[in-house]
């Protein structure tokens, strides 16, 4: 036996107790494509351009966050369809607080985390006290908010100073602050998931409640823990795209999506819908998909609707692929 | 150590005073009363079996204990002290643990993960995963499966018996006084089953009160020094093993003896023609599997688990189609590649796994029952309340003729009993007119009264003609019912016995005629 066998051995080994959540196959392919597109139709010039490829990262930022959140309530058998109205609150509210002054910008924060722990507080109460399924629990504040946020603001709505703006637009060295958050974030979900007695408990609850209900777990401060902490993602996703749009509007966040982007890209990502199972590191491989096309598609002047022709297409062959592949596994 | 530990027994035992005691407990559920006014006294180092037929009050009364469910009315007493549990965590933090009938693990996360659910180890904040694996390792150690069964491996990657071990481990990892196994020996083999009697006993000698819940009698003689028989809620009798016969205490649970347990085998003369005929067939699971199928008889499967005799039954049937080989049906050639195939083809599957495969527990009883015939119906007929166009009545024909108990089939069916559920499934390939049955594990966790009444039918379905072929992995159900007896191993047929052979014989052949493992058995050989 050589060296070079052992350590390709071990290398293997490595790699598999690494366990790389299988999205990544799907991202390296999206990224090939695209290089490809790129090639043909621009010569290259976007992928050589590293304010481009930077930009994919900082375009992911907002979807990241709340894809996070998401990924934790769907990992305990639940959804969260109000974070789009949520962001949009955030951006609102904060930037209402702020006018424009520094000085408001502490209590426009703590005054956006407040609103969203209260949301994340009554849909994790409805679902686990009231019973009601959390699909429409969700989808009931979502229009609750809505509403209120309707009834209130029609536009652009007060402004942030310009030292907020640093969460969107500042870097660290050559890496953008907004980056670095996003990683902090996804660390921070990955840790709860895994090395917290309450992640422990989510996938206990999102498996089978009832058994971790007679294990002895309180299952419904779980859940309502993963409720809240994905609102928080929410405002937080909220807090960052007001910082870069530098005003808070109303559309923000049903515009980009972000109630079905955060589910889509949290189930290619490996979560299975029915909860119990899955993780943030898939998410991130499935929100960075999202923004190779997104970037990629823009930057080409491609039509925008082949781009969600190609997300739709994505979405059911990264779950469809699992499927299979647990069927065998089980066979 | 153990000297102390046995004086201190002796003690408690002298002193008379039970580890826990219930009194008075009564609990209603809408529409039944699931325990009236029941009082029973637990000893410490004593293994206390509580045998009754479903819908007893059984799994209600140690749901009870373990603080699931709250009863209407009724005290509990642990070591003397008055205590009342509003969620299972409190019963678990007072030193009861239950190992509940259903499978109750996470099948994506490990077998650490799971043992240690609720209270698992923690550093600072974070989990000690490490610590938690070891634990686990060592609470493995203590069951003495730890070469069988990884700390990190995920529990779907187990088997349904070392998922059991795995569910006895962390019910024992929990310190508990009072241990409550309710079914523990449903999915065990032999082997296994006399792993946990030892286990039992060792636990036993710590001190601990074991309260053992089966339907096999055979254990119960074998591992329980008391046995109360709950009948319908109220409490019959609390005796000592050594003052009864199994027969009294079916006799008790019931009131009949059990002689008249199985219906008597087919004669000669009621076997017709071949219905069914395999020749060389397998898939990726089942190798070589040959045989025929008469019609009007009973051919018993049995095998270990793991032989592949479910695989078999849904080989047959389709679900796990046969890749090679060959299947006549009457005389004809026919590749049965789907279960819709199958049942149009007039076969019908009575399968183990009620909640999963055999009801859909949501819906009314008269839609299960009608679930078959509806399914080859046209997708266009007319939809009938209680049956189809040439027979309207069916429902509450069939509903008379498997003596289902309910005050009315609109009943959704997952409030029957396990019983009354796999009636239903009966009444729904009854429905279908099949002339070929698959029962697989017909009577698996059913009640003494229901397990009869399911053998009287299938033996009736003989007689109208029907061949049967049943899968159980309880001997006697085998020897009780077949006129022959086909036995697997290592996922092969292994050999064909006449009717009336004896456990010994089967398990000769089940286990690739080795003689060691003759003598594991013993403990279910005792019927």
């Amino acid at each position: 036996m050589t060296t070079a066998t052992v350590s390709g051995n071990e290398f293997r080994k490595t790699l598999r107790s690494i366990h790389i959540p299988p999205v990544y196959f799907f991202l390296i392919l999206v990224f090939i494509a695209g290089g490809l597109l790129d090639q043909f139709f621009a010569d290259g010039q976007i992928f050589k351009n590293q304010a481009i490829m930077l930009n994919i990262a900082v375009r992911s930022v907002a979807l990241g966050i709340v894809a996070v959140g998401q990924s934790l309530v769907i990992i305990g058998a639940g959804i969260d369809l109000s974070v789009a109205y949520t962001i949009s609150i955030t951006a609102v509210m904060s930037s209402y607080i702020m006018q424009g002054k520094t000085e408001n910008v502490p209590l426009a924060i703590l005054g956006v985390f407040a609103i969203g722990a209260l949301i994340g507080l009554v849909n994790g109460l409805t679902v686990t006290k009231l019973h009601v399924n959390p699909f429409i629990a969700t989808l009931g504040t979502s229009l609750i908010i809505k509403g209120i946020i309707n009834a209130t603001f029609s536009n652009y709505t007060g402004s942030v100073p310009e030292s907020f703006q640093y969460f969107g637009y500042g870097t660290i060295g050559p890496v953008p602050v907004s980056i670095i958050i996003l990683l902090l974030v996804v660390l921070g979900g990955w840790f709860l998931l895994a090395r917290t007695k309450f992640g422990s408990h989510l996938y206990g609850v999102g498996g089978n409640a009832e058994v971790a209900r007679l294990s002895g777990v309180r299952t419904d401060r779980v859940l309502i823990g993963a409720y809240v902490i994905c609102s928080m993602t929410a405002v937080l996703a909220g807090l960052f795209l007001v910082s870069q749009m530098q005003s808070g509007a109303p559309w923000v966040g049903p515009n980009g999506v972000y109630d079905l982007n955060s589910i889509a890209t949290t189930v290619i990502g490996g979560t299975a819908l029915s909860g119990g199972k899955g993780g943030v590191w898939g998410t991130l491989g499935g929100v960075l998909i999202f923004g190779v096309l997104e970037t990629v598609f823009n930057q080409l002047g491609v039509n925008p609707y082949l781009k969600t022709v190609l997300q739709g297409a994505i979405i059911v062959l990264a779950v469809a692929s699992y499927t299979i592949r647990s069927k065998k596994e089980a066979a | 150590m153990n000297e102390d530990q046995n004086m201190i027994v002796q003690k408690k035992n002298t002193e008379l005073e039970p580890l826990l005691e219930v009194r008075n407990i009564t609990k209603r559920f809408p529409g039944v009363v699931a325990l009236n006014d029941v009082s029973l006294k637990f000893m410490p180092g004593e293994v206390h079996a509580v045998v009754g037929e479903n819908g007893a009050g059984k799994s209600t009364l140690m749901k009870i204990i373990a603080g699931a469910y709250i009863p209407d009315s009724g005290t509990i007493y642990l070591s003397g002290e008055n205590v009342s549990f509003s969620h299972p965590q409190e019963a678990q933090l007072q030193g009861i643990s239950i190992i509940y009938q259903e499978f109750n693990l996470l099948p994506e996360r490990t077998v650490a993960h799971n043992i240690f659910l609720g209270r698992e180890p923690s550093k600072f904040g974070s989990l000690d995963i490490r610590q938690m694996n070891r634990q686990a390792k060592e609470v493995l150690k203590e069951i003495g499966v730890e070469e069988m069964i990884s700390p990190t491996a995920l529990a779907s990657s187990l088997s349904v018996a070392e998922q059991q071990l795995v569910e006895i481990a962390k019910a024992i990892s929990f310190k508990a006084k009072v241990l409550i196994m309710d079914e523990p020996t449903a999915a065990l083999t032999y082997t296994e089953v006399k792993l946990l009697a030892d286990l039992i006993g060792k636990l036993k000698d710590r001190g601990m009160s074991i309260i053992f819940i089966s339907h096999r009698l055979v254990e119960v003689f074998d591992i329980a020094e008391k046995i109360t028989v709950l009948k319908d809620g109220q409490l019959v009798n609390t005796v000592n093993k050594k003052d009864v016969k199994p027969a009294d205490v079916v006799f008790m649970m019931v009131g009949r003896t059990l002689d008249h347990y199985y219906p008597p085998l087919g004669k000669a003369e009621d076997f017709g023609e071949v219905v069914l005929k395999i020749k060389d067939a397998s898939n990726e699971i089942i190798k070589d599997i040959n045989f025929e199928l008469r019609k009007g008889e009973i051919l018993g499967i049995a095998g270990l688990q793991g032989s592949g005799r479910t695989e078999l039954a849904q080989a047959l049937f389709g679900v796990m189609p046969f890749k090679s080989g060959t299947m006549e049906l009457h005389g004809k050639a026919i590749a049965i590649k789907s279960p819709t195939k199958a049942i149009k083809n007039k076969m019908g599957f009575v399968t183990e796994d009620r909640k999963s495969e055999g009801i859909t527990p949501r819906q009314p009883i008269r839609d299960n029952m009608l679930l078959t015939v509806r399914a080859i119906q046209s997708l266009f007929g007319p939809i009938l309340k209680d049956g189809i166009r040439k027979s309207p009545k069916l429902v509450p024909m069939l509903g008379k003729q498997v003596d289902i108990r309910t005050d009315s089939f609109d009943r959704e069916a997952q409030y029957l009993s396990g019983g009354n559920q796999q009636k239903v499934v009966l009444a729904k390939w009854l429905a279908s007119d099949a002339d070929v049955f698959i029962f697989d594990e017909p009577t698996r966790g059913i009640d003494v009264e229901s397990k009869a009444s399911i053998h009287d039918m299938i033996r009736e379905l003989t007689k109208r003609g029907v061949a049967v072929l049943m899968v159980s992995s309880e001997l006697p159900e085998i020897i009780g019912m077949s006129d022959r007896i086909l036995v697997m191993s290592d996922r092969k047929l292994a050999g064909e016995l006449a009717a009336k052979s004896s456990e010994q014989e089967i398990m000769l052949m089940a286990t690739g005629h080795s003689n060691t493992n003759i003598k594991n058995t013993a403990l279910a050989g005792k019927e």
